[in-house]
């Protein structure tokens, strides 16, 4: 091991052990979770070349391998809990994605929910086993947030008893779809239906789109891969066009909604369990920002404490570049970023399961709430999580740049979900709705409850900006619950300012869309502060659920950086509105740099601790022995540029250039 | 809706046939789009040589960009190198010269995708550092690609600090040669682009050992490969570093030297020489390497950074007014999404900050060719200046840039994550510049330590360089605006900029001295307040933009229209920058609670008007569709049929695929009897 990283791990304060059952949620699920990967890891079967060196079709047909022998392998070790098929997944995948991640989860949950028993006889087992692989084909070329707006239709024949489906433009062709491209034989298809002449609106019908045997395309179907992306070059997005192309009534998702072979429609009775995917959707997206950050920061700190450069002190060796303070202001701030996001994914994973319980006879009142908070927090995750990313390639200087880093895949196969499952904006202003609605009850003199009741004080104590004298002696800057509180009131101000500007928009002219887009800026504001407030709560009541002294000390240090540095990112809105001081905010900012130095001996423990295998991170620069130039050598080796010694490109072009000497 | 009965719509830029929803923004523009863009070019005679040069590098299918996105990159250094030996001759044949007006021209309608960018690095690296013999030697070679050079200074473990490089020259009296070495892993030669697979030759920077004594860092030039056939040299190990995040045209290269003699005349001996006899003789001041160095970052800025962003802000612009989603209006149809708030304060900003940046370089190069005049007259005294300017100008530009192509690329929805958007494409590039030339920190770091002797010049009385003169003024410690409207005055938001740099900067000297007088050591001192310090630099460099933004909208004077629509993306560029800062400038009273609701109802107007004119103001930076390469921007926006016929276009499509036989086929074979 670098002598470098030995003593980082010599000198931490804590035993990082203890910190990875908290993040597992118990020593057993550690323990657990280790067995699983050790499956993946020492099983020849899933090795494989290094991705970055094949080209998309190769990356796309090892990809499939994989897939396939997932299946095949789950089922010899006979695991299915979820938790436990999605440790052996992850631990197969690496930062990479799988063509079939929608048959699995969007084209099989929808079959599950949206089916009769009678469909689910004849689709599911075929699912299953991989019979036919399909895909949910949604999202149109010119379509995607806006659900009314999409225009593929599914027209009923009463004459054949057969649904007549069409792209009648080019706006209108799905686009997107995972595993559509290739992969699948079969889409579940949103399509306006129409029958006896009327549009009924969205419906969801499972459509045969290649032929079984020869997965060529059926007549009437045109279908195909939508080209390079940013990132996800494995996985094979899909265009769906469809001429004219009839399957039978059968093949309408009837749970619901019902079309009667003469082509009488049936109304669908209203659900709530749509909600319930998305929250879980949500959370997993959560879960997948702490989790990706959490990488990127074991990469940069690792690193950075490999690194040597420059001079601290003339006539030294040059230092560790962790040493830097502005290296630590780049990275630790993340670090906490990444624990903090962890503990909202567990908290909104834990809600989800205690709301929904056993699905039948739990109580959902709470999950219109729970729907419109998370929206908040996938986009408020999302975003930090993303621009940290970067922000950890970019503290790698020149390295982090190359793909032997592991940084760019992660960034590029995260980064999507700021616009995948709901775009973020328009997810902060979904929260925002929520937030206003609140507002508006207790206005009104109903109190409401959960992460929004802080707004009932608001009709008891307005919010004054400028208000200096009034609050600031409250706020202890070395108390976490106390910071809560500072959120709290930001966020209560946030609210209360849309809201009032939202009221002032709306006296002034009649549509309330447009009153709404006016204020959207606010709003949007609003969410960010209320989510950054649940972030730093919950938080804070992790720590008090940390037994072990020395784990509850270095975590306690991470808690008042994230709450301590976010408050001097927006040192503007405490300040404006009375609830820190101008001395309070030169504290804040100095307790941030001295709360850096106090990280410094534990930051490559409190890196160790999220425990990723290095076959998990991928990376030449963040592997856990720290030994990283001769494998830079060793990698670079491996491009295709250097499959030959001379490049034909040099006889091609150079030499006729050349050959004039 | 787009219908399917278009004809024609992915053709050229030629066509006429224009999305409507484009057509009627152009139609409404309040200025001449023309006008602006001869403004930006720097006189109409600069349109009109860019537009011929264009036009001849667009009809040449040898220059042709298209599948590019489809490219392994094995392809992609193969077609770079085969456009640049085109450009090369084609230039010869148009009698464009390699110091003309054209080469730049070149470069823009190609995007940047060539080789040899650093064989030009090369080039200036010999005419710096070179003997009038050397260059004689040398330049010609190269001038005509006969040899092909690389500049290799990176080591794989030593970046920013050159001091630490590891790799040794060491002179051997009795043959008159040096001996060059990779002692350890960690001093390989790591990143020099065109050394991977290209160089024939490279510029090598080493440790100059003497009689077993250490002269420091002096530059080498030596063969790599052979002239015959391409081989490496005897004693090289050299290949290419693999693939990246982008940039995979260029064969970013490692080089390890094993005893690689080269005879005495090989060192760059301009400033400093090695006698036959071991004698190290020094003459006059190197310093003017510096110059070398501050022009690339001024190229770099220019050629490459800002014009990254006006192409990302041209696409998410034209497509935002093309895309449709949701209704604003009950009854509607589905808005432009431009017309959403959110939107416009995700794109229009960034577009003030394109034309920002844009106007930064007549002012940099004003203070650039000025300094050149005095440097090479041996006169030094504006190095200082320029080099802490050009400092943070680059970090700052080049952050902003970056971020602001990633905020272009998402909102563009799901298709800005399409590489057939070209965005994803102009980010990655974007996101090495971050690095390259000087990492960003380290940057500012420099700017604050300029800084921080202006401050100490401005308290003993002594006098002090222009940029940095507005330190001395007096300040009236609260801002003086009454209304929102008030906001829109250059003076009050000059002067708050103003306030800032000097408030950080005054701060953060402070706390250094402070630091050193309660007894820690310099250097500890500094590296305690280094957090502070880059906040000072930012907010300076923020202040200069800003003050050259204001100063550029009064030169617009003869301009009427052009002067009120700049005026508005000057504006909006200083008050989004408050808005989006607000605590520095809340702090200790300077502008109160009031006054940021001021700003933020002017910032918000300032949005709505601007989206009128937002597609005209994109149009004026005058891309052509070939060298923006975007299914979703180009200038007819006929956005969707020209993403399909993209699309259909991936080899995805047209190569067969193992996968399905090999893996899919057993398991559909099943389902045949059950469905």
């Amino acid at each position: 091991m670098n002598e470098d990283l030995r003593r980082e791990r010599d000198s931490a304060s804590f035993n990082p052990e203890l910190l990875t059952h908290i993040l597992d949620g118990g020593a057993e699920r550690t323990q657990r979770r280790k067995e699983i990967e050790a499956l993946v890891l020492n099983d020849p079967d899933f090795q494989h070349e290094d991705l970055n060196f094949l080209s998309r079709s190769q990356r796309y047909e090892e990809a499939i391998r994989k897939s396939a022998l997932m299946v095949v392998k789950l089922r010899k070790y006979g695991i299915a809990d979820p938790d436990e098929i999605y440790w052996f997944k992850r631990t197969c995948l690496g930062s990479f994605v799988e063509p079939l991640g929608l048959h699995f989860s969007m084209f099989t949950n929808t079959l599950q929910n949206q089916c009769t028993v009678g469909q689910q006889d004849k689709w599911l087992p075929l699912t299953y086993g991989l019979q036919i692989i399909g895909t949910y084909a949604q999202t149109e070329m010119g379509h995607g947030t806006h659900l009314r707006g999409l225009e593929t239709t599914a027209t009923y024949d009463p004459a054949t008893q057969e649904f007549i489906l069409n792209s009648p433009t080019v706006t209108s062709i799905k686009w997107w779809p995972g595993g559509l491209g290739k992969t699948s034989n079969h889409a579940i298809v949103l399509a306006q239906l129409y029958t006896q002449g009327q549009c009924k609106g969205l419906h969801a019908f499972i459509v045969p789109i290649r032929q079984l045997g020869t997965h060529e395309p059926l007549p009437g179907i045109t279908v195909g891969d939508i080209g390079p992306k940013f990132g996800y070059d494995e996985m094979d997005n899909g265009y769906l066009k469809m001429d004219n192309f009839r399957i039978p009534r059968e093949n309408m998702l009837m749970k619901y909604a019902k079309i009667e072979p003469d082509g009488t429609y049936v109304k669908p009775v209203s659900d709530k369990l749509t909600y319930g995917t998305m929250v879980f959707i949500r959370s997993i997206i959560v879960g997948d920002s702490a989790r990706s950050l959490s990488k990127a920061c074991t990469i940069a700190i690792r690193y950075s404490s490999v690194r040597h450069q420059s001079e601290l002190k003339p006539g030294d060796p040059e230092p560790q570049i962790l040493d830097y303070q502005t290296q630590q202001y780049k990275l630790f701030p993340l670090l906490a970023t990444a624990y903090a996001f962890h503990f909202v994914g567990a908290y909104m994973k834990m809600t989800y399961y205690r709301i929904t319980g056993d699905i039948n006879e739990g109580d959902l009142s709470e999950l219109p709430e729970l729907h419109a908070l998370t929206a908040g927090l996938k986009a408020f995750t999302s975003w930090i999580a993303n621009a940290g990313i970067e922000e950890c390639r970019m503290a790698c200087g020149g390295h982090g740049y190359s793909r032997c880093s592991g940084l760019p895949d992660i960034y590029v196969t995260f980064t999507p979900c700021c616009t995948y499952e709901g775009e973020n904006t328009v997810m902060m202003l979904q929260t925002a709705r929520f937030l206003i609605k609140s507002y508006t009850q207790v206005c009104s003199g109903q109190l409401v409850s959960g992460m929004v009741s802080y707004l009932n004080d608001l009709s008891g104590q307005h919010i004054q900006p400028q208000q200096v004298a009034a609050r600031p002696t409250a706020v202890h800057i070395n108390d976490p619950a106390s910071l809560v509180e500072a959120y709290k009131l930001r966020a209560s101000r946030f609210v209360e300012v849309a809201a009032k500007n939202l009221q002032a928009e709306l006296n002034r002219r009649k549509s309330r869309e447009d009153a709404w887009n006016r204020t959207s800026v606010d709003l949007v504001r609003a969410s960010e502060a209320h989510c950054h407030y649940v972030v730093v709560k919950l938080f804070t009541t992790q720590l008090s659920e940390i037994n072990d002294a020395a784990v509850h000390a270095v975590m306690n240090n991470l808690c008042l950086l994230y709450a301590l540095y976010g408050i001097s990112k927006h040192t503007g809105d405490f300040l404006q509105a009375g609830i820190l001081t101008d001395a309070q905010v030169t504290q804040v900012y100095q307790r941030v740099k001295e709360l850096l130095a106090a990280i410094r001996p534990n930051a490559v423990a409190l890196v160790d601790a999220f425990d990723f295998h290095d076959n998990c991170l991928a990376s030449v620069l963040g592997r856990y022995d720290g030994n990283i130039y001769e494998n830079m050598f060793e990698w670079a080796k491996k491009s295709p540029l250097n499959k030959t010694e001379v490049h034909e490109a040099f006889h091609k072009h150079l030499k006729p250039k050349q050959a004039k000497l | 809706m787009a219908q399917w009965n278009r004809s024609g719509y992915f053709r050229s830029s030629g066509s006429r046939d224009v999305n409507p929803d484009l057509e009627t923004e152009r139609q409404t523009a309040s200025f001449s789009v023309e006008r602006l863009t001869a403004i930006l070019d720097g006189g109409a005679d600069n349109t009109r040589t860019r537009r011929a040069v264009e036009a001849v590098i667009h009809s040449e299918p040898g220059f042709s960009r298209e599948n590019q996105y489809f490219q392994s990159q094995n392809e992609r250094y193969e077609a770079a190198v085969r456009r640049s030996v085109y450009l090369k001759e084609k230039m010869h044949q148009m009698g464009w010269t390699e110091d003309g007006p054209e080469i730049k021209y070149c470069y823009r309608a190609l995007g940047g995708d060539l080789a040899f960018n650093v064989h030009r690095v090369f080039k200036n690296s010999i005419l710096a550092l070179g003997t009038d013999e050397q260059i004689a030697k040398w330049i010609p070679l190269a001038d005509k690609y006969h040899i092909i050079g690389t500049y290799a200074q990176t080591e794989l473990g030593h970046g920013t600090f050159l001091r630490g490089l590891e790799t040794t020259a060491i002179f051997d009296i009795s043959t008159q040669e040096f001996t060059l070495n990779t002692p350890k892993i960690s001093a390989m030669k790591w990143w020099p682009g065109d050394l991977g697979r290209s160089a024939t030759h490279a510029v090598v920077f080493a440790q100059l050992y003497i009689k077993g004594k250490c002269y420091g860092l002096h530059a080498f030039i030596l063969q790599i490969r052979s002239l015959r056939d391409h081989s490496p040299a005897p004693g090289v190990i050299v290949g290419d570093i693999g693939p990246k995040m982008n940039f995979e045209h260029i064969d970013n290269g490692y080089l390890m030297l094993q005893n690689i003699n080269i005879p005495r005349e090989n060192m760059l001996s301009r400033f400093s020489q090695v006698l036959p006899d071991g004698t190290y003789v020094k003459r006059g001041s190197d310093k003017i390497n510096y110059l070398t160095m501050i022009m690339t970052r001024i190229h770099i800025l220019w050629i490459e950074v800002i014009p990254t962003l006006l192409k990302a802000c041209t696409i998410a612009t034209r497509y935002s007014v093309v895309r449709r989603q949701s209704k604003l209006n009950p009854g509607d149809p589905e808005a432009k999404i431009l017309d959403y708030q959110t939107q416009q304060q995700k794109l229009l900003p960034l577009l003030a900050t394109a034309y920002a940046f844009h106007f930064m370089n007549a002012y940099v190069n004003e203070f650039y060719n000025k300094g050149y005049t005095e440097i090479r007259q041996e006169n030094f005294d504006s190095l200082p200046e320029l080099h802490a300017l050009t400092a943070g100008i680059k970090a700052i530009i080049t952050e902003y840039c970056t971020a602001g192509a990633e905020v272009c690329l998402r909102a563009c929805g799901g298709h800005g994550y399409s590489a057939l958007s070209g965005l994803p494409f102009l980010y990655t590039k974007l996101a090495a510049s971050c690095t390259y030339e000087g990492e960003n920190t380290v940057l500012f770091l420099q700017t604050a330590r300029f800084l921080v002797k202006c401050l100490a010049a401005v308290h003993s009385g002594q006098p002090i360089p222009p940029s940095a003169t507005y330190l001395s003024s007096v300040d009236s410690g609260k801002c003086q605006a009454r209304t929102s409207v008030d906001f829109l005055k250059p003076d009050i938001y000059a002067e708050a900029y103003r306030h800032r740099a000097t408030r950080l900067l005054g701060n953060a000297a402070t706390k250094l001295q402070g630091l050193v007088q309660s007894g820690a050591e310099q250097h500890e001192a500094w590296n305690q307040c280094t957090v502070q310090l880059v906040q000072a630099a930012k907010a300076h460099c923020h202040y200069i933009v800003v003050k050259n933004f204001i100063d550029t909208v009064e030169k617009l004077r003869n301009e009427a229209e052009i002067q009120k629509i700049v005026k508005h993306l000057c504006d909006l560029f200083a008050l989004h920058g408050i808005f989006s800062n607000t605590g520095d400038f809340l702090y200790a009273g300077y502008i109160s609670g009031d006054q940021i609701d001021m700003v933020t109802a002017s910032y918000l107007d300032l949005l709505a008007v601007i989206r009128n004119d937002a597609v005209p103001l994109v149009d004026a930076f005058d891309f052509t569709d070939e060298s923006l390469n975007s299914a979703l921007g180009s200038y007819d926006g006929h956005v969707y049929q020209r993403l399909y016929e993209w699309a259909q276009k991936s080899p995805t499509n047209k190569q067969v695929s193992q996968a399905y036989a090999r893996y899919l086929k057993p398991l559909f074979q099943s389902a045949l009897s059950k469905l």
